[in-house]
């Protein structure tokens, strides 16, 4: 039996150089990427990674923020602030502007988000920007439809996923070739783990929104979750509020994503909490998943992130 | 904690409890999380169930797959121990879907391979250890799974081993072949030791996959291979209007600063002046690191160049000899055109012949016919438009494989393992 060798690098350097070797290729063979930022912790990453692949150049790319407008404000100071200091350019598309032009219809009921809406968004914002390949953060141990997904996924010129039409991928060759109109999702941090995430941003010591750490906030408990309450929040019958030191595990629109009870105020506390945890990111926190088993299958297929 | 990083690859017939396995290694590990034995368990009892948890369900994920009960497309677990850190490419069994199966095998280290206790060494399973041979897999483990329904019989076990290896005899490119009696359903030698087999003293299947070697390049193991894939070269800024860096991954091997290097295909030689990441400069890189080279003299390379040192230097050719495995339904044609990806280099190829078809049953090589379909392996004559900077598959996963892309559809229609120039 041979004895595990001592490795060259560890698995945090290796899914780092497997990440920055993907976001290269995109660079090398799209003519207008771009990547969605959106304050969380997996888009906070992607940048350091751009960091990483392109400097002493600028990105070759934008940043592209796709806004519902019920962001956590945090998020958003968090956002700009990053932006400034990297010097580098941000979009932002607007939820809010696809709902004033009629291309979106806001959802009504205390149970309203935007979640959905911004695939609309998002696909108008592609459209006219003539974006070709647009990096996102997303891991596939996050959900079982991303379980699935290649690294470099390729979407219709609807935007669409279709499961059963992806493009094999074999060993570190990427195929970009798209026709006009059409273009592909990029995923470089397909197989790094929720823990693998917080282990980079310690190794890193990469500054993230407060809200990822322990802090008081007024909630209101809803389906086995803890939602944030803010200004024109529709309570249903028998809600209430109440303070809650509570922290985000995940970071999506206010409307649905859901705190979790937790006393982790620094990144050593917060990595300790998620190696010893027993629920997934998504499954505590995501109330968009819930719908239906196949949610973000569906999602995808009508060309959600 | 430092971990290393394993990948490995499920493979087997529908039936054989793939998903299975792989549920029941991340659940005896404690790797599953609450929410999803949940769903699962929901899952189980709305399709009648039979009560017990269906572990196959943690690992099927499409509507589809879970309409059918089987697994269509590749997935991605992943989990760690206090030992090492897994990626696991859980392949389907389908004919229909080898393609996927190869997809998830080109970067294993270690494939591991079903077979049914009762039901024997099947062609599905053949097909799947030498496609893990075939791509390059270095280690193999036989999982003969179901051991429960032949009442964990040491004497069944015997003759399946048996069996198995006088196929394996003709696989070539597997350094090492494991076999482990198991049940995945019952939890018999996954990550527990079975109570009921002890005539058994190998290790179980999680032992054995912590301690595997994993496939790191030791740096003097593997010529230095650094295929150029960007150019960083900022009009303006601290670094000076002078920089120029080469960046891309190291594919095998090491390079130094000081170092004399050649460029592949032109043949210029110069001297590393600069090994550079964003943390800072180094010394020495190796193989898979990420980096950036400064070089002393002020040659004009591009992407797709590749850079070695002169001494080990890789092939240069326009014409190979190469197995291809098919992925599509359009048919393979000798006088196809289609696009070539190597490293970080394109190009068009023309197939000019197919020498032969892999039988697999047999293994061996038949005539050459007319055309390979969908799931062939067949060897052919290939004739590339710029010369390909290459080393045999055997030697270098890396830099010997490459992929065919139609130009109409866009899609990967051909995986390729250069065998040799012609």
């Amino acid at each position: 039996m041979s004895v595990a060798a001592r490795p060259q690098l560890s698995h945090l350097r290796a899914l780092e150089s497997e990440a920055i070797h993907v976001m290269r290729e995109v660079a090398a063979e799209f003519e207008r990427p771009v990547l969605l930022f959106s304050g969380g912790k997996d888009s906070i990453v992607l940048l350091r990674l751009a960091e990483k692949a392109f400097r002493p150049a600028p990105f070759p790319f934008p940043l592209m923020h796709v806004d519902t407008g019920h962001n956590f404000p945090e998020v958003i100071e968090y956002r700009d602030r990053r932006v400034t200091e990297l010097g580098e350019r941000l979009i932002v598309a607007s939820v809010q502007e696809s709902i004033d032009n009629g291309r979106a219809v806001e959802e009504t009921g205390p149970r309203a988000s935007r979640n959905r809406l911004q695939t609309v968004t998002l696909l108008d914002a592609i459209a006219e920007h003539g974006f070709d390949a647009a990096f996102g953060g997303a891991r596939r141990d996050e959900e079982r439809a991303r379980a699935k997904e290649r690294i470099m996924s390729f979407r219709d010129d609807f935007g669409q996923w279709d499961p059963k039409n992806q493009r094999p991928e074999l060993w570190n060759l990427y195929n970009g070739r798209i026709n006009k109109g059409e273009h592909v999702r990029v995923f470089p941090l397909s197989n790094w783990t929720e823990l693998d995430v917080w282990e980079y941003i310690d190794q890193e010591q990469l500054e993230v929104p407060l809200i990822y750490f322990a802090h008081e906030r007024k909630v209101f408990k809803r389906d086995g979750m803890l939602y944030a309450w803010r200004e024109g929040t529709e309570l249903i019958e028998g809600e209430e509020t109440f303070e809650a030191t509570v922290r985000y595990r995940t970071v999506g629109d206010m409307s649905c994503t859901g705190g979790v009870q937790s006393t982790a105020a620094t990144l050593e506390e917060v990595v300790l909490e998620i190696a010893a945890t027993r629920i997934t990111e998504r499954g505590e926190t995501r109330a968009d998943d819930r719908v239906s088993e196949a949610a973000m299958e569906d999602r995808k297929k009508a060309g959600y992130f | 904690m430092t971990l290393d990083l394993l990948r490995f690859t499920t493979a087997g017939s529908v039936d054989d409890g793939k998903s299975t396995l792989i549920g029941r290694l991340l659940y005896d590990s404690k790797q599953v999380f609450e929410d999803q034995l949940e769903h699962v368990a929901q899952a189980s009892e709305r399709r009648g169930g039979e009560g017990a948890l269906d572990l196959a369900l943690l690992t099927d994920g499409l509507r589809a797959e879970r309409e059918q009960g089987i697994t269509i497309d590749v997935a991605y677990r992943y989990f760690a121990t206090a030992k090492r850190r897994f990626i696991i490419a859980d392949c389907p069994g389908h004919r229909q879907y080898t393609r996927n199966m190869v997809t998830g095998a080109s970067t294993a280290d270690v494939s591991v391979v079903l077979i049914d206790a009762r039901r024997g060494v099947l062609e599905q399973s053949k097909r799947h250890a030498f496609i893990s041979a075939l791509l390059g897999i270095p280690e193999m483990v036989v999982a003969i799974n179901k051991m429960d329904l032949v009442d964990y019989s040491q004497e069944r076990y015997e003759e399946l081993v048996a069996e198995f290896a006088g196929f394996a005899e003709k696989l070539k490119g597997v350094k090492s072949i494991s076999y482990i009696p198991m049940s995945a359903l019952n939890g018999d030698n996954v990550v527990e030791r079975s109570q009921l087999m002890s005539w058994y003293e190998g290790p179980v299947l999680l032992d054995l996959l912590e301690q595997v070697e994993v496939a790191y390049d030791h740096p003097n193991d593997r010529p230095a291979r650094f295929p150029v894939q960007w150019v960083i070269r900022p009009a303006t800024g601290t670094a000076g209007e002078d920089y120029r860096g080469y960046s891309g991954q190291l594919a095998s091997g090491a390079l130094r600063r000081g170092e004399e290097i050649m460029v592949l295909p032109g043949g210029e030689r110069t001297r590393i002046a600069a090994i550079d990441t964003y943390d800072g400069e180094l010394e020495e890189a190796m193989a898979p690191m990420s980096l950036t080279l400064r070089l002393e003299d002020d040659l004009d390379i591009s992407r797709g160049e590749l850079i070695c040192h002169p001494e080990e230097a890789p092939m240069v050719a326009r014409e190979l000899e190469a197995d291809i495995c098919w992925m599509t339904d359009e048919l393979l044609r000798p006088r196809s055109r289609y696009l070539i990806k190597q490293t970080s280099r394109s190009a068009t190829a023309v197939v000019d012949a197919i020498e032969d078809l892999v039988d697999v049953h047999t293994l061996e090589r038949v005539a050459a016919p007319q055309e390979l379909g969908l799931n062939d392996i067949g060897r052919v004559h290939l004739r590339t438009s710029t010369p390909l900077v290459f080393d045999p598959y055997t030697s270098n996963r890396r830099t010997g494989s490459f992929i065919l892309i139609d130009e109409a559809s866009n899609r990967t229609v051909g995986a390729g393992m250069i065998a040799a120039a012609a």
